[in-house]
């Protein structure tokens, strides 16, 4: 028994060789497949630019209006001081 | 225009992180998925809140040294801004919790503790609106506001790294370990901080300038 395990190493430690690469790359295979899903989609079709767009003018617009109120503030300021 | 850079770096801030912000990659990690980007919104309330409330707390000491209105008007709208930001960190936070913890809330001590500690700047505003004579609102709500922030940041901070959180930042690992956050979103998350803890910096001031004319007005009238 014990010999004939002996005698099949060789036959097994080539099966192993061959194998275990094959595993790898099986693995590497399915790995797209198992990371966690993005919008992946919705870049690709550059629709994201157009949130990005509206998200930037909504900003954009808030901004102006804190800096036009800023502005008053600051004639208001100047004519209650004479 | 003389000392208004902050209030443009603000502008620029902003605009970048509502850009770069969607744009730029994330890690892909499981259950946060895209929500990841939350993290340039909803963490800055925090951010900013604290430096808002933190200087509030400065406006109050000083009120205490040297009793003026202005002072006094400086510390209200600073703790009021802090508060918006609070409540507005507590309302995106739930709506994150509700997308990947599942629920609206969950009885987390970094969310108790933060709801809390809500509360205890709530009661700011109400015990300032229960004074008629102005100079006890002031020299009270100073005193309650040196004490609400230093019951709060434990809260906040500390309390809830005590115990097992599913928060991050919370269960003894602070918020900021390498494996949270990694190169590409630091290119956002800082400038998003500074970004929004400015605007919060910004409002305050224009709300205090506003109460401060109006005083001024007053006063005119009066003489």
């Amino acid at each position: 028994m014990k010999n004939s395990l002996l005698k099949l190493r060789p036959a097994l430690l080539l099966l192993l060789a061959v194998l275990l690469p094959m595993l790898r790359a099986a693995a590497q295979a399915t790995a797209p497949v198992d990371q966690p899903e993005m919008a992946d989609a919705l870049r690709q079709s550059g629709k994201i630019y157009v949130v990005v767009a509206v998200i930037t003018v909504v900003l954009a617009g808030l901004l102006f209006f804190l800096i036009s109120l800023d502005r008053k503030l600051t004639r208001l300021e100047k004519e209650v001081r004479e | 225009m003389k000392q208004n850079w902050w209030k443009a770096l603000t502008v620029v801030l902003l605009l970048y992180v509502s850009v770069a912000g969607l744009l730029l990659p994330v890690p892909r990690l499981a259950i946060l998925n895209e929500t990841i980007r939350n993290l340039y919104f909803h963490v800055p309330m925090w951010f900013g809140m604290t430096f808002i409330l933190a200087a509030s707390v400065y406006y109050s000491v000083r009120y205490l040294r040297t009793p003026t209105p202005a002072l006094d008007i400086r510390a209200h709208e600073a703790a009021r801004t802090g508060i918006l930001m609070g409540f507005v960190g507590l309302a995106t936070g739930s709506i994150w919790a509700k997308y990947t913890w599942g629920e609206w809330w969950t009885n987390d001590p970094k969310l108790n503790g933060a709801a809390i500690a809500m509360l205890i700047y709530g009661a700011y505003l109400v015990l300032r609106s229960s004074f008629t004579d102005e100079q006890q609102r002031a020299r009270v709500s100073a005193i309650y506001n040196i004490f609400a922030f230093a019951t709060a940041m434990p809260l906040f901070y500390i309390l809830p790294r005590l115990t097992d959180s599913l928060h991050p930042g919370a269960g003894g690992n602070p918020a900021f370990a390498k494996y949270d956050l990694d190169s590409n979103m630091r290119l956002v998350f800082y400038p998003a901080v500074i970004g929004w803890t400015l605007l919060a910096f910004w409002l305050a001031q224009l709300a205090s300038r506003v109460s401060l004319l109006k005083l001024k007005v007053y006063e005119k009238q009066l003489a």
